[in-house]
């Protein structure tokens, strides 16, 4: 039995008072004139029973997968999605405007708590006992009582000539003899994204991180708002380049969701392609870096010209070295030939033996070891707890894949292993980018041998005022959740993204702790989260 | 180790060559002031990288001209920990306003004679994000820019155009 029946018939008690007369099962998933969503159902309950809702989630071993917000004329919608075995629902509830208060789920699940940090910043809602009420997303670029995503907040805001610096943040301090400081960022000394890390130390011992991230705000939802479409794909295509087809995916499932256009086969399996060399693109990238980090150049160089050739066929394939925009709105912009599938199919090869050589090369390294082994450890309880995802999640015994727990076309019709590791150290979260790329070689190789005739695109269909989307992918990171929803006119009401960094990077303070300050880079790369896809 | 020795060898050497970006080229590129930078650089120029908002896309491009392929060391055109050992400052991204003081004190930080390269189509003119509350747009709102390399993001080629554009020729 589906868990929401099971979950409901026990705590039915606060869910929807309005309609309290209607049977339970016209609120469950797959009962679609009842859910705004079709894919998942959402419950609507009483403001009050917020964080009781998450005290009875957490002790059923729901994990807190996304939460947002939304304004409606006098009221705000706050939402938060929750997931099990891979079934997912969506929490909601509504708030005056006048005074909106919530109750804070981040009491009771870590993995809400910056998310709320980003809906106090971004629409001014108080979380009732949130364990750390410090500004998030907010730096200086908007004053205390302006909140941008509100309706009366215009998108060009009214800004300083120049911006000042976010001085007066009040980090966690520590105190007590040889206990020192480090600030690092937010520009760092490598080719990286932008981002504050402070450390306490003792000699090269980390004592705490902590993380002050937020540089690289865009404004995406803002921005979002009001776009058609395709230029909401282009703009999804742009959260994370590294995750550009994997934003876009969950864009466009949501917004076709909406729409209740339903994409050609063929776009799907394309689809399934881009996401998969995606994955193996930036998993060489990172398998690379994680060796130069510790000073094996060897690993490094080699896995830095394996992705240029795997970029390049992305380049002669699909128009794209990092394939973005080539999923659209209703389908996917290129279609692949057979000389294109051969030339897929070769590469797949190719990798494969140069990786069977490189592996065994580095596998017989001992200086590796020594770096990698038990370093930037991350137990299964803490990952479990903080509802990390992907690789991430996936090396520290956390077995969830939405390609297979919650599958998708065209994953539905194929057989994989997920790969899974359990010893949570940098070692491990090596090894299982080695083996999704396995995995991901033969999933591009059944879909080339699957890919059926026809169409790549279908026309699209408006969708009504207020329709809902909600997608969900697995993109190179981990699970990706795209909610959209539509206004008149084909226009987009509300966009939000939760990349899986989102989840992830508070795992890092976790993990660091114990090693020492100068392994803290090999301990970021191997989580590598994304910095723009966190701060929006 | 052999192995590892036995992967080197097999490998050989991948870099391929880069010819001179031609005039035309260049004048596409927006280099107009190429004869005054040979002079100045005695052509070796070190970059130090700011990422000013970008979506990770360019830096990935970046890295890739460390990669064999590209190797643009061999140019004498090397990346630096610190902008005050930088001659050019690489900036991407469509200047996120929680990074305008950062971006300023680094320009600030590196000495003269210096030379900002603007990389990207959100640094060159803001991109799919523009102007908001959120973004400065262009980096040349921001600080003085000499080179523009658009594209989203430039292709590693492109890059080692534009950059090789600074050079002594």
């Amino acid at each position: 039995m589906n868990w929401t029946t099971i979950f409901l018939t026990q705590h039915v008690g606060w869910i929807d008072p309005e309609m309290p007369d209607k049977p339970i099962g016209d609120y469950i998933g797959g009962v679609a004139h009842h859910s705004p969503l079709n894919n998942v159902a959402v419950w609507q309950i009483e403001d009050k029973h917020w964080q009781q809702f998450a005290i009875t989630a957490v002790a059923e071993n729901l994990r807190w997968v996304a939460g947002w917000a939304e304004q409606a004329n006098e009221q705000f919608i706050v939402n938060a999605s929750f997931e099990k075995n891979g079934v997912y629902m969506v929490l909601r509830t509504a708030i005056n405007a006048s005074k909106p208060e919530l109750p804070s789920q981040a009491t009771v699940y870590p993995a809400a708590n910056r998310s709320e940090r980003h809906t106090q910043d971004m629409f001014g809602i108080h979380f009732i006992g949130h364990p750390d009420n410090r500004r998030w997303t907010r730096h200086q670029a908007w004053d205390k009582h302006q909140y941008p995503l509100r309706k009366d907040f215009p998108v060009q805001g009214e800004p300083a000539e120049i911006t000042p610096p976010d001085m007066h943040y009040d980090f966690v301090k520590g105190y007590g003899a040889g206990v020192y400081e480090i600030p690092v960022g937010p520009v760092h000394a490598g080719i990286i994204e932008p981002g504050h890390f402070r450390f306490q130390a003792v000699g090269e011992l980390i004592l705490n991180l902590e993380e002050r991230l937020g540089y690289v705000h865009k404004g995406i939802e803002k921005i979002a708002e009001g776009r058609t479409p395709e230029s909401l794909a282009r703009l999804a295509g742009r959260i994370s380049g590294d995750t550009t087809v994997g934003h876009c995916w969950a864009a466009c499932m949501a917004m076709e969701q909406a729409a209740g256009v339903e994409i050609p086969s063929r776009a799907a399996f394309i689809r399934g392609i881009l996401a998969e060399r995606e994955r193996i693109a930036n998993h060489l990238g990172d398998m690379g870096a994680i060796c130069n980090d510790v000073a094996f150049t060897f690993a490094q160089m080699q896995f830095t010209r394996l992705r240029e050739l795997w970029l390049r066929t992305h380049a002669s394939v699909f128009g794209h070295r990092l394939l973005m925009d080539v999923i659209i709105p209703t389908g996917v912009s290129r279609d692949v030939s057979e000389q294109s599938c051969e030339l897929l199919k070769k590469d797949s090869v190719m990798l494969r033996k140069e990786l069977a050589d490189i592996m065994t090369a580095i596998d017989l390294n001992s200086s590796l070891e020594d770096r990698l082994y038990t370093a930037g450890y991350l137990s299964p309880d803490i990952a479990a707890a903080f509802g990390t995802v992907g690789y991430v999640g996936r090396a520290s015994g956390q077995n969830f894949d939405v390609r297979r727990d919650a599958t998708y076309p065209p994953y539905d019709q194929v057989t994989f292993k997920v790969a899974l590791e359990d010893q949570g150290d940098i070692a491990s979260r090596f090894w299982v980018r080695h083996k999704e790329i396995n995995a991901s070689l033969k999933l591009i190789e059944q879909f080339i041998q699957l890919l059926p005739e026809g169409e790549i695109s279908t026309p699209w269909t408006t969708p009504t005022i207020d329709s809902e989307g909600l997608g969900i992918v697995d993109g190179f990171r981990g699970e990706i959740i795209s909610y959209v929803r539509f206004d008149t006119d084909n226009k987009i009401a509300r966009f939000y993204p939760r990349d899986p960094s989102i989840v992830n990077w508070p795992v890092l303070e976790k993990l660091v702790l114990n090693n020492i300050v100068p392994d803290f880079p090999v301990c970021n790369k191997s989580l590598n989260g994304s910095y723009s896809g966190n701060d929006l | 180790m052999l192995s590892l020795f036995k992967k080197t060898l097999t490998t050989g050497i991948v870099t391929e060559k880069c010819k001179a970006p031609k005039d035309d080229e260049l004048e596409a590129l927006g280099i107009t002031i190429k004869r005054r930078i040979d002079k100045k650089f005695s052509g070796s120029i070190a970059i130090r990288a700011v990422d000013a908002g970008s979506c990770n896309g360019c830096e990935l491009e970046i890295h890739a001209l460390n990669n064999p392929f590209y190797d643009i060391e061999r140019f004498g055109i090397h990346f630096v920990a610190s902008p005050r050992h930088a001659d050019v400052l690489l900036v991407t991204g469509p200047v996120s306003r929680h990074m305008q003081t950062a971006l300023l004190r680094t320009y600030e930080a590196t000495p003269n004679p210096k030379w900002v390269v603007a990389v990207g189509d959100c640094a060159v003119c803001g991109g799919e994000f523009g102007q908001s509350y959120a973004c400065c747009g262009a980096v040349s709102n921001v600080i003085p820019v000499d080179v523009t390399i658009s594209g989203c993001p430039p292709t590693p080629l492109a890059l080692m155009k534009g950059l090789l554009g600074l050079l002594d020729r």
